[in-house]
């Protein structure tokens, strides 16, 4: 199957600049956490949760306009988990090009147990 | 400690963990845990939490060469992640009402079950027997072997569902990517050729853990702080091991990663069992 290939090569290709990217964003934040915090004391022996700028969307990305290092990781880590999900959503669309309806319906079904797990409040 | 020295140990630790992981065929995950809770005494949910985005950088970041060689059977794949993420949610929700110790004993668990995987024969098998259910399902495929097509059947559909159902909850419950879990459901329940097996084990593996990370993630158990020296570490070591892989396979490196291992794992053992993590 010669389309089979062609979606093969795209995620391989999709999975690899995701992983770049991501790390990027993680490494140039973590220039900026350093700089501005390498000489504070920091400890995790305890429990704590996550810094409050880096627990949401909104705190992330008013984190970054202020130019906080945490932030920054913080969004190159959601690249990160949004990398294999991007994955499942193009398989999905490579499924439908192929009219494999079967395979496209379970694609689609990933992405919904994704998106119950994202949306479904277990954070609490 | 300051951030600056705690981020340098842990990045050196990390790579070391990503080396050590990638050598064994163990991941990067189930190193990585026991170094931060028993040698810098990080509490075990963040340290579960930077595992687990180490282990989607490294499971994507090899899956991308697998995939475009072939060897993936992503069509088994896409459909194991049914069960694989479920699992996932499901090992998250636990996550948080399980107590620690018994935590950390279940980990030091599947760390010597990992190890003790790692250094079994690996015998490529081709099933001939055909299963209706896998053929509906289009599960059957070929894999390149010294590039020629070699075409493979795929047995015990159910069976293996519901043990990567089972893989998907250790996963989000530890942090790891259950590699060793999900290669006996494939290798061993469904009859899937050992290397098409960890290729396709791979691939899922950045998904399953995609799951549950976003529960960990409004959970406050991905400090970036934390994770950035781990995940960086981690996928290095990763790589500087698939280079070196190529290379050498020495069976005594193996062994002597296996001990090592499981002295780690029965350290975690103890220490959940004593209450002192």
């Amino acid at each position: 199957m010669k389309q089979d290939r062609d979606i093969q090569l795209f995620i391989g290709s999709l999975l690899r600049w995701g992983v770049l990217l991501s790390m990027a964003v993680v490494i140039f934040g973590g220039i900026v956490y350093l700089y501005r915090h390498g000489h504070s004391i920091i400890d995790y022996t305890t429990f704590k949760g996550q810094p409050a700028m880096t627990t949401n969307l909104s705190a992330i990305i008013n984190g970054i306009f202020t130019f906080r290092g945490r932030s920054i990781i913080q969004l190159g880590i959601l690249l990160l988990i949004a990398t294999p999900i991007a994955r499942v959503l193009s398989s999905a669309i490579g499924f439908i090009a192929e009219k494999d309806y079967l395979y496209t319906g379970i694609a689609l079904t990933v992405l919904a147990i994704i998106a119950v797990s994202m949306l479904g409040g277990f954070g609490g | 400690m300051t951030v600056l020295i705690l981020t340098l140990i842990i990045l050196i630790g990390a790579y070391a963990a990503g080396l050590v992981g990638s050598l064994t065929g163990l991941g990067g995950g189930v190193v990585i845990i026991p170094l931060l809770t028993l040698l810098l005494h990080v509490d075990i949910h963040y340290a579960i939490g930077a595992s687990l985005v180490s282990v989607i950088a490294t499971s994507s970041g090899s899956a991308a060469a697998y995939v475009k060689e072939g060897i993936t059977n992503m069509r088994l794949g896409m459909f194991l992640e049914i069960a694989t993420t479920s699992g996932a949610i499901t090992g998250a929700i636990v996550a948080k009402y399980l107590p620690v110790q018994y935590i950390a004993i279940l980990f030091g668990v599947v760390l010597i079950f990992s190890a003790a995987m790692s250094l079994r024969k690996k015998v490529e098998y081709i099933e001939e027997k055909k299963s209706v259910l896998a053929e509906k399902l289009k599960l059957n495929g070929s894999y390149p072997v010294n590039d020629k097509p070699v075409a493979y059947n795929v047995n015990n559909v159910g069976g293996g569902f519901l043990m990567m159902v089972f893989a998907g909850a250790i996963s989000g419950l530890l942090g790891i990517g259950s590699g060793a879990l999900k290669v006996v459901a494939m290798d061993g329940l469904m009859r899937v050729p050992f290397k098409v097996s960890t290729t396709t084990s791979n691939f899922m593996i950045g998904v399953t853990a995609a799951a549950s990370a976003v529960v960990y993630l409004q959970r406050g158990y991905i400090d970036p702080g934390l994770s950035m020296p781990v995940v960086i570490g981690v996928l290095l070591g990763a790589f500087t091991g698939s280079k070196i892989l190529v290379h050498s396979q020495s069976k005594k490196l193996r062994y002597f990663f296996a001990v090592v291992v499981t002295i780690l794992a029965i350290q975690m053992i103890y220490k959940g069992v004593s209450g002192t993590l």
